[in-house]
């Protein structure tokens, strides 16, 4: 009867089988105590107890067998019901054709089987209704574990497709306007445009490098940042300024990789790529409520790109992700101050 | 001949400046490092020809040049931008790639010298290329329009309805309206399909506007906005209206 359990189920097949028998030899001696003490001989009692019960035990077999094989959807519960009261029905014609046909030394048995019927009836259908349900609950179990095997096996390749668009997401703008910068300094400034090319290869090695898994220390992510900030700054002259402020003591601490990076292109790309006139982008660090903090501000044209832009400003790949390693959705906090974006990521400590 | 240069990277500016420098008798006039500073560049110094960046901050190129009433030559400098390559391509309008060589410059420039024979940039391609660069992301959320001399750039659900007028359309706010040389299929294809809904030949509206629709007489109905407006409603208008309203 356990076989269709499988391994899902929390209980070996010998527990199974040692907690049916139990409760089988648990029943019967019941109802041969019971049926002593209404006034039949021990033999008869016990004959009777382990005939009903041995059979109820094949009749749950069977319809465990059955809804093995046949699982009806859940648009029609009752059926279940309806299959379990026609078993039963079945189970007592044949327990009184049997119980009579093995019975018949005592003559005031057939009598006292005939006026029992309607309660054996109502037992025996209790207990196979009680069986029914469990498979239907261990049916239920199984479907709830294999969905919930399905639903990690997607996220976790949504993780990984995420990754590799943000891997890859090394904007195309970005590289040729960098590389059309150095042009410009070869002609006049070829010590700069050297420190320039340096500058964008670290800044793409760091970017290709990158493995999602594993997380680096703050200090590396930082690094790679100022990089990135620093062309731009190449790019965009004086218009551009970079603060950059964090507590010495939480450099190691270890964060998920590429987390920051959109955070900061999206400040370069409000901040920096649509307004016209000089701005700050601050970029700071520190631990609070166990948590590290890390916030980007950035100002922005609230007339010109609230309308636009809502107030998704394209974070929302970040929130998911964030979601996905955490499990949290209280992690990242945006702000609109005074003309000023205020992105705040708050990482966990490493599990 | 005189020549400005617009782009927001200084850099940018300047390989285009030591590039020309081997040219005689191109001047650079100007330098602007965005789409307004442009614009009134252009009207005073009357360029013969301009050098152009696509992404600037506020107002990208493209917006720029349709506020211009005359448009000079133009050569399009951008570093990666899809949809204007193929703009540029279908329009036979020179562009040049960032970063580009001086071999590559020099052949621009000497395409524009040569305009009878290889047309570079004439006003009849660049109106076509700025019916054709409906793509551009940036026109789905705003549109830029000139009032006097005023730059107004005007988020697109503050726009209520849209009016064919002549060759130019009029669109109406909550307090003015504006005209815009574009055609209505132009906007009926730009603007979200969602929000915007072409009730009639000559009329969009804005849904979020939306009060009612009544009818007007046997077979026919009107839109009715929000401040009252009364938009006519061709019979397929209807029909299609109703449709996306799921009535």
């Amino acid at each position: 009867m356990h076989s269709h359990l499988k391994s899902s189920l929390p209980y070996s097949k010998l527990q199974i089988l040692l907690l049916y028998l139990g409760w089988w030899a648990f029943w019967s001696f019941t109802q041969a105590c019971v049926l002593h003490r209404l006034g039949l001989s021990w033999n008869v009692s016990v004959i009777d107890a382990l005939v009903s019960n041995s059979l109820l035990g094949v009749f749950a077999f069977i319809t465990i067998a059955i809804f093995y094989y046949y699982q009806p959807g859940t648009t029609n519960r009752a059926y279940r019901f309806i299959f379990a009261l026609g078993i039963t029905i079945f189970y007592c014609v044949l327990l009184r054709f049997v119980l009579s046909y093995v019975i018949t030394s005592d003559e005031s048995y057939s009598n006292f089987l005939m006026n029992s019927m309607p309660v054996r009836f109502i037992i025996s259908f209790l207990v196979l209704c009680f069986v029914t349900l469990l498979n239907w609950m261990w049916s239920i179990l199984k479907e709830q574990k294999e969905q919930e095997q399905r639903r990690n096996t997607a996220e976790q390749l949504v993780k990984d497709a995420e990754l590799a668009k943000l891997r890859q997401q090394l904007q195309p703008h970005f590289l040729f306007n960098s590389l059309n910068s150095i042009s410009a300094l070869a002609g006049t400034k070829p010590n700069e445009a050297r420190k320039m090319i340096q500058q964008l290869s670290d800044f793409l090695r760091g970017t290709l490098k990158k493995d999602e898994q594993e997380c680096v220390p703050l200090r590396e992510e930082l690094d790679h940042l100022k990089l990135y900030l620093e062309i731009e700054k190449v790019r965009f002259g004086h218009r551009l300024n970079v603060e950059i402020n964090f507590d010495e003591t939480i450099l190691d601490a270890p964060i998920p990789p590429l987390l920051l990076q959109p955070i900061v292109e999206n400040a370069i790309k409000f901040g920096l790529y649509d307004t016209i006139d000089e701005i700050t982008i601050s970029v700071s660090s520190y631990l609070k409520e166990g948590l590290l903090h890390i916030q980007v501000k950035n100002p922005f044209d609230s007339e010109t790109q609230l309308a636009n832009q809502g107030t998704g400003f394209g974070l929302s790949s970040i929130q998911r992700r964030l979601f996905l390693l955490y499990a949290r959705n209280d992690l990242m906090l945006i702000e609109k101050k005074e003309n000023q974006f205020i992105t705040t990521l708050r990482i966990p400590p490493v599990r | 001949m005189k020549i400005i240069i617009i782009d927001d990277e200084p850099l940018a500016r300047m390989v285009v400046g030591e590039y020309l420098q081997s040219h005689a008798g191109l001047e650079v006039v100007a330098e602007c490092s965005d789409g307004f500073q442009g614009v009134k560049a252009i009207m005073q110094h009357k360029p013969d020809l301009i050098f152009l960046d696509i992404q600037m901050p506020k107002i990208n190129g493209f917006e720029m040049l349709e506020l211009l009433d005359t448009i000079p030559s133009v050569i399009f400098a951008t570093a990666f931008d899809e949809y204007a390559i193929k703009a540029f391509e279908s329009n036979a309008v020179d562009y040049l790639l960032k970063p580009f060589s001086k071999e590559r410059f020099d052949s621009a420039i000497e395409k524009y010298k040569s305009k009878s024979v290889t047309p570079v940039s004439s006003e009849k391609n660049i109106q076509g290329l700025l019916e054709n660069t409906a793509k551009q992301p940036d026109d789905k959320n705003r549109i830029v329009v000139k009032n006097g001399s005023d730059i107004r750039i005007v988020p697109v659900q503050d726009v209520m309805y849209i009016e064919a007028y002549d060759d130019y359309v009029k669109l109406f706010t909550k307090d003015t309206y504006y005209l815009k040389k574009k055609t209505m299929s132009y906007y009926e294809q730009v603007l979200d399909s969602e929000t915007f809904f072409r009730t009639h030949r000559s009329y969009i509206i804005n849904l979020q506007e939306l009060t009612k629709i009544e009818p007007l007489e046997k077979n026919t109905y009107i839109a009715i906005l929000k401040n009252g407006k009364k938009i006519p409603l061709s019979r397929t208008g209807y029909t299609k209206l109703k449709e996306m309203l799921g009535v």
